[in-house]
C-alpha cells in the first residue's frame, strides 16, 4: 500500500513538473520573439553605419563601390523587416549567424566568452548570496545594535555605488597601489593560453569578481535582515521563546529556515543584475567574457552578435527567474504538497 | 503555585509628532492558582487575558513594562528567574497552529519542545505523548498547515504536556473549533490538572470554562472583579459577588440570554473611579469617586463595594 502510495505520488508530480517545462518553454518563445524584434527595430534606428564601423581607420583605402559591395553581402540594402524575418528564420534553424567583428559563428564567440563570464558570474554570485546572508542573519538578529547600524549603513552605501566607480577604485588601490592583483585581462600577457596555471586564472578573477560580490551583497542583506525580523516578530516566534529558546538559538531553530527559501530565491532572481554588472566590470578590467563583447557589438554595429547576446542573456535571466520560482515549488513544503494534494 | 498580585502593564506608544503616550491595559490584576487547580480566566476580548500570559512567562514586547509581583512555588519571578523557567517549569498552550513554525514538521517541533523542558529523550517523549494524545507515529512528518483542528489542538497540547512544567497556561485554547474538539481540548485541560499541574485556562467562553475548571477569575478591563468557586454559578447568580461576573452568567444561552448594554472602557479612556460604574446598575457616586479594592468575600474576592462580606 505505501509503496503504491508513494509511486502515484511520483507520477503526479512528474506531471506536474511537465506541465510546469512546458509552460516556462512557451513563455520564454514568447519573450524571446518580442525582445529579437525590438532589439532588431533598435538596431535598425541606430545611427551607426556598420560599413564605416567595420572599415574603421582604413576608410580611406575602401572606396565606395567596395563598400556598396559590403552592404550588398550583408544583406543592408534590404528593407529591415524582410532582414529580420530572414534572421529569424535562420534562427529557427539554430543559426545566429557569423558575427562581423570577430569573422566566427555567433555561437562561437558566446560559447568562448560566456565560460569566461561564468567563472566571473559563478564566483561573485556564491560569495555576495554567502556573505550577503550571514551579514543579513547577524544584523537582523541583533536589529537596533550599533552592528546592525552599521551592516545597514554599509550596504546603503553600496547599493548607491555604480560599478564602474568601484572597479576603478578597486583597481587603483590593489593593482596600481599594492601591487597584489594584475592590473587587467583574464591571464598574464605573453603566454600561449594552454601554459596558463589555474593560479594564474584566479588571481586575474579576483578583483572582477570581488567587485561584483560586493555590489550583490547589499541587496541579499537588506532582505534578509527585514525578513529575519519579521520572523522574530511572528507569533511562532512568540511561542518559541514561550517554550525556552533564546535569541540565537531560536534563529539557528527557526529563524534559518524561514528565511532561506526568500534568499535563495532572492539570489536566482538576481541574475539579470549580475549579468549587467559583469559589462561593466568586464569593461573595466578588460575580462574578455560576453560583457566585454556586448559593447563592441554595439558600438560597431554587429548585429548578428548583438542579437545574439541578447537573446542569450535574456535565456540566461530567465534560467534564473525559473530556478527562483521552482525553488519554491521543490523546497517550500506548504506549496509542494498543497499541489499534489 | 502561582500568585499574581496588582499586575500593571504599561506601553510606551509614539503618536504624530513622536509624543510618547503611555496606555496600561492592564491595571490592578490578581489571581492565584494551586497544584492540582483549574483556574479558568474569563472576560471580554481587550481584557488583558493574553497579556497576562505573557507577563507571567516573561515574553512581553520590548516596549511594554510590568508592576507589581508574581510569585511562582514563593519565590518572587525577575526576568532571569522567567528566563530559567520557560518551558521547563512554566508550559504555554497557544491559540492556534499558527503558532506553530510553518516550515517545521510537528513531530520536530514537539521533541524540540521535549529537549528545551530537560526531557533525557526527546525522541522517546514525543511518541509517549503523541500516543497518549491520539496522533499515530506519522502524523509527526506532518507540517502545521497539514494538520485538521482536532490534530492541531492535540499538537499544541503535546508541546506543553511533554515536559514537566508544574504550571501550564493555556491561552484560549478553544476559538472557533468544533463542539466535539472543544470538549475533547477541556477534557485534556482537566487531565494536566488531574496529574497534579497547576492551570490557567484562559478564555472568553465563559460556558465552556465552567464545565472544568474549579474556580473562575473574572477579568474587566484589564483589573480582577471577582474569583469564584465554580459551585457559585447557578440558579440566578445569587451566589456570585460581582455585578458584571452576574451580567455574565445571565448572558449565556441557557440563562437569560440578556446582554448587557454598553461596552468595556479602552484602556486610553478608563473612568476615575470603579472600571465598571458606568455599566453598573448598583452604582453610586462613592463608585464613582474611587476604585474598590479587592477583598475577601464569602470564600471568593470581590472587588466592589456595594457587596457585604
Amino acid at each position: 500500500m505505501v509503496g503504491a502510495g508513494f509511486s502515484m505520488l511520483d507520477v503526479s508530480f512528474t506531471m506536474l513538473m511537465l506541465s510546469f517545462v512546458i509552460k516556462k518553454a512557451a513563455r520564454l518563445a514568447a519573450l524571446l520573439l518580442m525582445l529579437s524584434a525590438v532589439a532588431f527595430a533598435l538596431v535598425s534606428l541606430s545611427p551607426i553605419d556598420p560599413v564605416t564601423a567595420y572599415v574603421g581607420a582604413d576608410m580611406l583605402r575602401v572606396g565606395p563601390e567596395q563598400r556598396a559591395r559590403i552592404a550588398e553581402r550583408w544583406g543592408l540594402d534590404d528593407p529591415p523587416v524582410e532582414r529580420y524575418l530572414r534572421w529569424l528564420g535562420q534562427v529557427a534553424q539554430g543559426d545566429l549567424g557569423v558575427s562581423m567583428i570577430y569573422r566566427q559563428p555567433v555561437i562561437e564567440v558566446i560559447g568562448q566568452r560566456f565560460l569566461a563570464s561564468l567563472g566571473l558570474m559563478g564566483a561573485a554570485w556564491l560569495c555576495s548570496g554567502v556573505l550577503g546572508f550571514a551579514l543579513g542573519v547577524l544584523a537582523g538578529g541583533s536589529a537596533g545594535s550599533v552592528f546592525d547600524r552599521l551592516v545597514r549603513w554599509f550596504a546603503y552605501v553600496l547599493a548607491s555605488t555604480p560599478t564602474f566607480w568601484l572597479a576603478l577604485l578597486l583597481l587603483i588601490v590593489f593593482s596600481v597601489e599594492l601591487r597584489w592583483t594584475p592590473i587587467c585581462c583574464a591571464m598574464p600577457a605573453g603566454i600561449a593560453p594552454e601554459d596558463v596555471t589555474l593560479a594564474q586564472r584566479l588571481h586575474h578573477l579576483i578583483l572582477p569578481a570581488a567587485t561584483l560580490s560586493i555590489l550583490g551583497v547589499a541587496n541579499i542583506t537588506l532582505h534578509t535582515r527585514q525578513k529575519l525580523i519579521a520572523v522574530l516578530e511572528s507569533d511562532y516566534a512568540l511561542f518559541a521563546r514561550a517554550q525556552g529558546e533564546t535569541r540565537w538559538s531560536l534563529i539557528r531553530q527557526h529563524g534559518l529556515r524561514n528565511i532561506a527559501l526568500p534568499a535563495v530565491t532572492l539570489q536566482f532572481a538576481s541574475f539579470s543584475e549580475l549579468f549587467g554588472g559583469s559589462v561593466l566590470a568586464e569593461q573595466v578590467f578588460a575580462y574578455p567574457g560576453l560583457g566585454q563583447a556586448a559593447v563592441p557589438a554595439g558600438l560597431r554595429g554587429d548585429v548578428p552578435l548583438l542579437l545574439g547576446i541578447v537573446l542569450f542573456s535574456a535565456v540566461f535571466v530567465f534560467t534564473g527567474n525559473t530556478l527562483a520560482d521552482l525553488a519554491y515549488q521543490l523546497l517550500d513544503p506548504r506549496i509542494r504538497l498543497a499541489q499534489l494534494a | 503555585m502561582l500568585s499574581v498580585r496588582n499586575l500593571s502593564i504599561t506601553f510606551a506608544m509614539y503618536e504624530a509628532g513622536l509624543r510618547r503616550r503611555a496606555i496600561t491595559p492592564i491595571a490592578g490584576l490578581d489571581l492565584d492558582v494551586r497544584a492540582g487547580e483549574l483556574l479558568g480566566v474569563i472576560g471580554a476580548s481587550g481584557s488583558g487575558k493574553s497579556l497576562l500570559a505573557h507577563a507571567v512567562l516573561g515574553i512581553l514586547p520590548s516596549n511594554a513594562s510590568a508592576a507589581g509581583q508574581i510569585w511562582f512555588k514563593g519565590e518572587l519571578l525577575t526576568p532571569a528567574r522567567q528566563e530559567a523557567l520557560r518551558g521547563k517549569e512554566i508550559a504555554l498552550i497557544p491559540q492556534s497552529v499558527g503558532f506553530l513554525d510553518p516550515l517545521m514538521r510537528v513531530g520536530r517541533q514537539v521533541r524540540r519542545a521535549a529537549q528545551l523542558s530537560g526531557a533525557s529523550s526527546p525522541v522517546e517523549a514525543q511518541r509517549r505523548i503523541f500516543e497518549r494524545y491520539g496522533l499515530r507515529p506519522q502524523d509527526a512528518r506532518l507540517y502545521p498547515f497539514q494538520l485538521s483542528g482536532g490534530m492541531a489542538r492535540r499538537v499544541l497540547v503535546s508541546t506543553a504536556a511533554v515536559g514537566q512544567a508544574s504550571l501550564i497556561i493555556a491561552d484560549e485554547p478553544t476559538p472557533g473549533l468544533h463542539p466535539e474538539v472543544v470538549a475533547e481540548t477541556l477534557r485534556h485541560m482537566r487531565e494536566l490538572a488531574d496529574e497534579g499541574r497547576a492551570v490557567l485556562l484562559i478564555t472568553h467562553d465563559v460556558g465552556a470554562a465552567l464545565t472544568v475548571a474549579d474556580r473562575i477569575a473574572v477579568f474587566y478591563a484589564g483589573t480582577t472583579v471577582e474569583v469564584a468557586p465554580v459551585a457559585d454559578f447557578q440558579g440566578d447568580g445569587a451566589a456570585l459577588r460581582h455585578p458584571y461576573t452576574r451580567a455574565l452568567w445571565r448572558a449565556l444561552p441557557q440563562n437569560e440570554f440578556i446582554s448587557l448594554p454598553g461596552a468595556q472602557p479602552t484602556p486610553d479612556d478608563l473612568p476615575a473611579g470603579c472600571l465598571f460604574a458606568p455599566r453598573c446598575p448598583l452604582a453610586t457616586a462613592e463608585c464613582r469617586a474611587a476604585r474598590p479594592e479587592l477583598r475577601p468575600v464569602r470564600g471568593g474576592w470581590a472587588r466592589c463595594i456595594h457587596v457585604e462580606s
